[in-house]
């Protein structure tokens, strides 16, 4: 089935009860064509929590050719850093932080086929540009509702860097994890509103 | 004389900063439930909700309300006739680090900020005053990094017209955009130094938020407030910064502050600092007194 025919009700979703669209990370390329900003959808699968210094070292290893502590092609990087998880819970807190800090590295993960980040906040000229080249997505998750969010996270794992401690890299599965698209593949914004 | 011991300050700070950060602050709470009614904008109004389910889902698991617990600030109002017994900063610190383990925080604070390595939980700002009587308060409030990366200071001239004050005061809303979590309660300090100036827009997010019938959140009513006065300021700041269409999760709308609070202090005759201090939505403290 197409997947823009799959449509759930989301009961916990900021549309509260618009129909929304369903997407599954890693995401391919010819579904991110389909989305506009401002639309709204649900991500299930798998994701990764990258943030500065992960970025800053990623960049390095790419820099210095080495393989890289996941497969970036076609995947979802999402910009938090977790509170720890309380006894019986996969995960604490887990909104998302200020992108445009991660805005001086994307670019090259865009050109290593990364396909969709997860944050709060606008994006520079050269990231907008970026996506609109590699076709990827940029998504707006629900800022400052960490306690909410961490509803949608099924499993956390370390993938990298544990030494950074909140900042490492880990590999999350999510379930119907209620976003926006912040910037499409054409270089629209939803934040270009007036 | 009063004889306080460290365990306690230790025991006190541990536990304001567990409540600081699980229960959001009653002012806030309300300041938002009252923008929800007021807000036009379809989608952001389901945005503050969600900001407002949050802070209940937060209470009730026990979770962190943001997982930004901050770089700590502790307030201390420390009465002259209070003798401690221990060392008191050492306590503080200890008594953060311990609220933080118990909450299951995040470890947010690197111990150099050039070198960063492992982030920890030991680490606050700590500001004492020494007031009068035989008590301590003492403030706990996590300030997270995405609204404190927004702060900024000017120093202006001692001739400026009040209309290049309140536009530096806007611009800096502006440049916060969407990016810092609004709707903000945005702090003002005005006056006294550079430093000083600093720490007052920071002490004005700890004023609580004033609400008025009909008007946006901490509006004082037209009667209350003249031109110039600093309550007149605050009112005038926030119509204006509440028509500039950013909105909760800039996502557009009339809610782009909850609140515009000033501290005045006064300066010198050659100068007029003015600092901005913007807060997130999620403004988090706690307070208890011994």
């Amino acid at each position: 089935m197409p997947y823009a025919a799959q449509q759930q009700y989301c009961r916990d979703c900021p549309s509260d009860g618009k129909i929304m669209k369903i997407l599954n990370a890693p995401i391919q390329e010819k579904y991110i064509r389909e989305l506009k900003a401002g639309d709204e959808v649900t991500l299930s699968g798998t994701i990764y929590t990258v943030r500065d210094q992960a970025h800053k070292r990623l960049i390095q290893d790419i820099g210095r050719g080495k393989e890289l502590p996941f497969d970036t092609k076609g995947a979802v990087i999402y910009y938090c850093g977790p509170a720890k998880a309380p006894k019986g819970r996969v995960i604490g807190s887990c909104g998302p932080t200020t992108s445009s800090r991660m805005d001086e590295f994307t670019p090259l993960l865009l050109k290593k086929e990364l396909k969709a980040m997860i944050g709060k906040g606008r994006r520079s000229k050269e990231v907008i540009a970026a996506i609109k080249k590699y076709k990827a997505v940029y998504f707006l998750a629900p800022a400052g509702c960490g306690a909410l969010i961490s509803k949608y996270i099924k499993k956390a794992e370390t993938v990298a860097y544990p030494d950074l401690g909140p900042e490492q890299i880990l590999k999350l599965e999510v379930k119907g994890f209620p976003l926006i698209v912040g910037i499409d593949s054409q270089g629209g914004s939803i934040y270009d509103k007036d | 004389m009063k004889i306080i011991t460290v365990k306690k300050i230790e025991n006190a700070v541990a536990q304001l900063a567990r409540e600081a950060n699980l229960f959001l602050r009653k002012d806030v709470l309300t300041a938002l439930k009252k923008s929800y009614r007021l807000e036009k904008n379809k989608r952001s109004k389901l945005f503050l909700k969600a900001i407002i389910d949050n802070a209940v889902y937060a209470r009730k698991e026990k979770l962190a309300i943001c997982q930004d617990t901050g770089l700590p600030l502790v307030f201390i109002e420390l009465g002259q006739d209070v003798r401690i017994l221990g060392d008191f900063k050492q306590a503080v610190i200890k008594g953060i680090a311990l609220g933080y383990r118990k909450g299951n925080f995040r470890e947010s604070i690197v111990s150099d900020p050039l070198l960063r390595g492992k982030p920890v939980y030991q680490g606050a700002v700590i500001h004492m005053d020494i007031v009068k009587g035989s008590k301590i308060k003492i403030t706990v409030m996590p300030k997270g990094f995405g609204c404190e990366n927004k702060s900024q200071l000017k120093m202006f001239l001692p001739t400026v017209g009040i209309g290049e004050i309140k536009k530096f005061i806007i611009e800096a809303v502006k440049t916060a955009g969407p990016d810092a979590c609004p709707p903000y309660v945005v702090g003002v300090g005005i006056g006294g130094t550079a430093d000083y100036a600093s720490l007052l827009a920071k002490k004005a997010l700890l004023k609580r938020i004033k609400l008025q019938r009909g008007l946006s959140p901490a509006c004082p009513p037209k009667q209350q407030w003249r031109e110039g006065t600093v309550s007149g300021l605050e009112r005038e700041l926030l119509l204006q910064i509440n028509k500039l269409n950013i909105g909760p999760m800039g996502l557009g709308g009339k809610t782009t502050a909850l609140a515009v609070n000033i501290e005045a202090y006064p300066t010198h005759i050659a100068g007029l600092p003015v600092a901005v201090n913007i807060s997130c939505h999620a403004l988090r403290s706690a307070t208890a007194v011994l």
